[in-house]
């Protein structure tokens, strides 16, 4: 095969990131390679075989949006579709899936094999080709030298990757996979800061050893709802998991055995999430619960192999293999791969702007785990961006930032490259200030224009957002038009305060008592509304209130946004601030008055200092 | 005691000079005290050699307490208690203004706002971890005691406030009656001084005079109205309007009749009000009785009793309270917005509506108290608290 000499973009890894990053990349138009050690792994889910959840299925609907691949991937590879918190308000409702890995991963690669603009290249990366202007290309395992003035890294848990079971340490990425040690000493090698971390996997089980009738099960929905607004349904069929629990004697295995726990013997240094500990972790921290949750998530449908979620741990094998017998339903099961905890190395995201890009390395990009997050979502949202921004960064073009009033991806980007990451971060509703704008049912409604502007998005998609855009907002108009007094409401029955204000149909739509079948037997017109528009009419009209009140915090939010400061600017020249506020402004660089202060430590007296200075620096500029 | 020179070497004046090395000054910054004879000479003749100094200048009002502030030194509310104490000159503001700048409020609005951010963290685990066996289905029974418990606070603070308010800015006697009774007379003879117009024309007042007094330790407005009755005069009836308003917002309200009958606006009687016979040296009977007190502006009979009187009723008001709760309007505002938030959270949790809207209320609420200490939105507060400042501390 021959290839061209240069590209514009290489994106090195081929995790959810890198797939994410290329596809993004090779969409706007940049010639693109990914590189990858293993072709065949392209789109790999090496932890749980689960996309979406609270905050996540957000990240994955706005991935969508703008017409990334991971949620279409997971509509077709898909295998147990729930909508979680259903029974709690539209806002802080996710989609959650089980993913049968095997087809994931098909779907993936025949989908980036069919990306104009993209070529895969497999071979390892192992140290970069820096010059005087910034980065210049990557020098391959093999030796070869490829050339791109652009490069996002997306190696994962690749760099200095250690694996530990029980008292046996192990270098490697995933399991019987080489880390890029040369890469990772290149990084070094920047000056880039960098900390350790730890995450954890527990063992997999061979689903057809597990006693499934004596388990409860949890059903997939009803009526499985897509990731993707351009999936009219799922086609896959649905499977159930089991859900099974620790028993005393699991505990008591544990506790009996935790000083060979790699993470409790002292061998691993890195932190670990605290929202998803170890089974050690849950039984010495929480030593007076009688019991922890499992789910068995069997990780595909012609695939024995169940993932059981909710035991993750680094003991060694004998101690495993004991306790997993312990479990209900699990006392026969045999394990086809044992657990192990995983330590790495991450670049402090601090070191890059809003693109992603490392402020000290021009056309260095950097995304997914490596920057300190956790989860498939937050990496493919981050190869997202990074993608994107490479390839308009080839073409000359400004940096495409998100703000955290636009999206869970300006949230997850503002948090990483503002405060930094102390264990692995992972997305929750409760990171967005704007969650209820901010909802995974009006991602397009928020997104698809954007991506439009940017030229990310394919015309089928256009055409799709631009038939559901007006017909809802036809259908605001004619809920909008259609008024009634309480007097007229009362005469349909309707319970309405008597405060003789007339309302509009839209304000009756927030009623719970209300369908839109009332609606429409009042006012025939608005049987032109077609169910789905109609709902989310529902969900417009109950959060009105909040939101108007939050789209003045958002003004507020965009005016500080949009007060600029220098990426020169000289901390030490401005009074009023102390050295602690100085060395912590420095770090970050914030980009605008809004990200100063969102940094941890920094006062409103030392923002108003900052402001102070940078209007009279303007001053200064103007008059001069 | 040392020489204090000017650059040219000339001898400034003798005096103290007190060397503070930050961070550990008032405002976070080395700072140099010259204590001198303060005579105008000493100080025009200092002033000019410190000011021909490079890089020194006069500090602009408040600059020190915002240096202090910037520093960290001091959250919003404890700079609002320097100014106020600088300020001060009754025993009971000095003493307010003493407690909220050692923190007092800080700590109340802390405490307030933690549990704000408990409650928040138990609904966001709600939200975020619906899978999680850890997590309690429903975390309503807390997070409701939380609030339950909050809302009582505020209210009580809303309606203590009051006193702190009052202590701080004064408390309003509004003086009313008929016209001519003799209103502005009484005005004068409290102050001491002449400060409305008294002539013997009926409607000569037509807008509030107002005098303030120190009353046993406290600041006390004495609102001197127009006189009420019906008028044809539009600007008189302006006046009219202006003075029952008055008496409605008043804290105390004297009524003031010269020969029995009753005055004017008397529907507006609150417990603790004085009925006062004026004019008493026209009076036969001039004994000053608690009843009805009779007294003389003219010959100053009557008058210290009054006083007295009104005094004792103020301080029975402010003895019945401990520490201040809020001082300004800027505290009641922000208050009674996270007591508002707070009860929407109530009903959005006890109507079942959302986990997330409750979070929303709360969040807001938070916010509030936020603003309180100066850690949020605070651009617009500083250059009102710190205009407050008349001068440089």
């Amino acid at each position: 095969m021959s290839l061209p000499e240069s590209f514009q973009v290489i994106i090195v890894g081929g995790g959810h990131a890198g797939c994410e990053a290329a596809a993004a990349s090779a969409r706007a138009g940049a010639l693109t390679a990914l590189v990858t050690h293993r072709a065949d792994k392209l789109g790999e889910m090496s932890c749980n075989p689960a996309i979406g959840g609270l905050g996540k299925g957000h990240l994955v609907r706005e991935i969508d949006a703008l017409d990334g691949v991971m949620g279409r991937i997971a509509d077709l590879s898909g295998i147990q579709f729930r909508l979680l918190n259903r029974s709690k308000g539209p806002a802080v409702r996710g989609p959650r899936a089980q993913i049968d890995r095997r087809l994931y991963r098909q779907a993936m690669q025949a989908e980036l094999a069919g990306t104009q603009n993209l070529t895969i290249i497999e071979a390892g990366v192992e140290d970069l080709i820096v010059n005087s202007s910034g980065i210049a290309g990557i020098v391959t395992g093999g030796g070869d030298r490829i050339l791109a003035r652009q490069v996002v890294i997306t190696t994962g848990t690749f760099l200095k990757g250690v694996i530990h079971v029980g008292e046996t340490r192990t270098p490697a990425g995933r399991v019987g996979e080489a880390p890029s040690i040369g890469l990772a000493d290149r990084l070094y090698g920047l000056g880039l800061p960098m900390g350790r971390l730890k995450t954890g996997t527990p063992a997999r089980l061979d689903g057809r050893t597990i006693s499934w009738d004596r388990l409860e099960m949890q059903e997939a929905d009803e009526r499985p709802e897509p990731f993707s607004f351009l999936t009219d349904r799922i086609r896959l069929p649905q499977i159930a998991c089991g859900i099974t629990w620790t028993t005393p004697e699991t505990h008591r295995i544990i506790a009996g055995n935790i000083g060979r726990s790699a993470v409790y013997s002292g061998a691993i240094a890195g932190k670990g999430p605290r929202y998803c500990p170890s089974i050690e972790d849950k039984v010495s921290r929480f030593a007076d619960r009688e019991r922890h949750q499992i789910f068995l998530e069997p990780e595909g449908l012609g695939d024995p192999t169940v993932y059981p979620n909710g035991i993750s741990t680094s003991l060694p094998e004998d101690v495993q293999a004991a306790f997993i017998r312990t479990i209900p339903g699990l006392e026969h099961a045999r394990v086809i791969q044992y657990g192990y905890a995983i330590e790495y190395d991450y670049v402090d995201p601090r070191a890059l702007d809003r693109s992603l890009e490392v402020k000290s390395m021009p056309g260095l990009y950097l995304a997914g785990q490596i920057n300190g997050t956790t989860g498939y979502e937050e990496a493919a949202a981050q190869g997202l961006v990074a993608g994107v921004n490479a390839a308009r960064k080839a073409f000359g073009r400004e940096a495409a930032v998100f703000s955290r009033a636009d999206a869970y991806i300006g949230v997850l980007i503002d948090d990483l490259v503002t405060l930094g990451v102390t264990e692995p971060y992972r997305m929750f509703t409760s990171r967005a200030e704007y969650r209820l704008t901010l909802r995974a049912d009006n991602a397009d409604q928020r997104l698809t224009q954007t991506g439009i502007d940017l030229g990310l998005i394919s015309p089928k998609r256009q055409a799709m957002f631009h038939v559901k855009h007006s017909a809802l907002a036809a259908a605001r108009e004619r809920l909008e038009q259609n008024r009634m007094s309480p007097a007229a409401a009362v005469a349909c029955g309707w319970k309405v305060n008597q405060d003789g204000r007339v309302r509009s149909a839209m304000e009756y739509l927030a009623y719970p008592e209300l369908s839109p079948d009332d609606l429409v037997a009042a006012w025939p017109d608005l049987a032109a509304i077609d169910p789905q528009t109609f709902a989310q009419m529902q969900i417009e009209a109950l959060y009105a209130g909040y939101l108007s009140r939050q789209a003045s915090d958002i003004r507020a939010l965009r005016s500080d946004e949009a007060l600029r400061l220098p990426a020169d600017l000289d901390y030490a020249a401005i009074g009023g601030l102390s050295n602690e506020v100085r060395g912590r402004l420095a770090l970050v660089r914030p980009s605008t008055l809004g990200q100063a202060g969102r940094i941890e430590g920094i006062t409103p007296s030392a923002l108003t200092a900052l402001l102070a200075y940078v209007r009279k620096d303007r001053a200064a500029a103007r008059d001069a | 005691m040392v020489a204090i020179r000017d650059a040219a070497g000339s001898l400034v004046d003798r005096g103290l000079a007190v060397w503070m090395p930050g961070p550990n000054s008032y405002t976070g910054e080395d700072v140099l005290e010259l204590m001198l004879h303060g005579g105008p000479g000493v100080i025009e003749h200092a002033l000019e050699a410190l000011s021909s100094a490079d890089g020194l200048r006069l500090a602009r009002p408040g600059e020190f307490t915002r240096r202090a502030f910037e520093a960290g030194k001091l959250d919003l509310t404890q700079a609002e208690g320097i100014a106020d104490l600088i300020e001060a000159d009754t025993r009971a503001q000095k003493d307010q203004a003493l407690a909220q700048s050692d923190g007092a409020l800080a700590e109340l609005y802390g405490g307030w706002r933690a549990w704000l951010l408990r409650a928040l963290a138990l609904l966001d685990v709600s939200v975020d971890f619906p899978d999680e066996a850890d997590a309690p289905e429903t975390v309503s029974v807390p997070v409701l005691g939380i609030l339950a418990d909050l809302d009582d606070r505020f209210s009580d603070a809303l309606r203590e406030g009051e006193i702190d308010q009052r202590i701080r800015d004064g408390f309003r006697v509004a003086i009313i009656g008929a016209p001519n009774v003799g209103k502005s007379s009484l005005l004068n003879a409290l102050a001491r001084r002449d400060a409305a117009i008294v002539a013997d024309l009926p409607g000569t007042t037509r807008d509030i005079v107002e005098v303030r007094c120190r009353l046993q330790g406290l600041a006390v407005w004495f609102q001197d109205t127009a006189g009420v009755r019906q008028t044809d005069d539009t600007v008189e009836m302006e006046g009219v309007r202006r003075s029952v308003r008055a008496a409605e917002v008043a804290d105390l309200r004297l009524f003031l009749t010269e020969d029995g009958t009753p005055p004017p606006l008397m529907d507006l009687f609150r417990d603790g009000d004085l009925l006062i016979r004026s004019k008493g040296d026209l009076q036969v009977n001039t004994l000053f009785t608690k009843e009805m007190p009779t007294l003389s502006a003219r010959t100053g009979a009557g008058l210290p009793e009054l006083e007295a009187l009104i005094g004792d009723r103020f301080r029975a008001r402010v003895s019945s309270r401990e520490a201040p709760v809020l001082t300004r309007a800027r505290h009641r505002v922000a208050i009674g917005l996270a007591s508002a938030e707070v009860r929407e959270a109530r009903d959005c949790l006890e109507q079942e509506r959302g986990a997330e809207l409750a979070a929303e209320h709360v969040r807001l609420a938070a916010r509030s108290l936020a603003s309180l200490v100066g850690e949020i939105g605070v651009e617009d507060v500083l250059g009102e608290v710190f205009a407050a400042f008349c001068i440089g501390k």
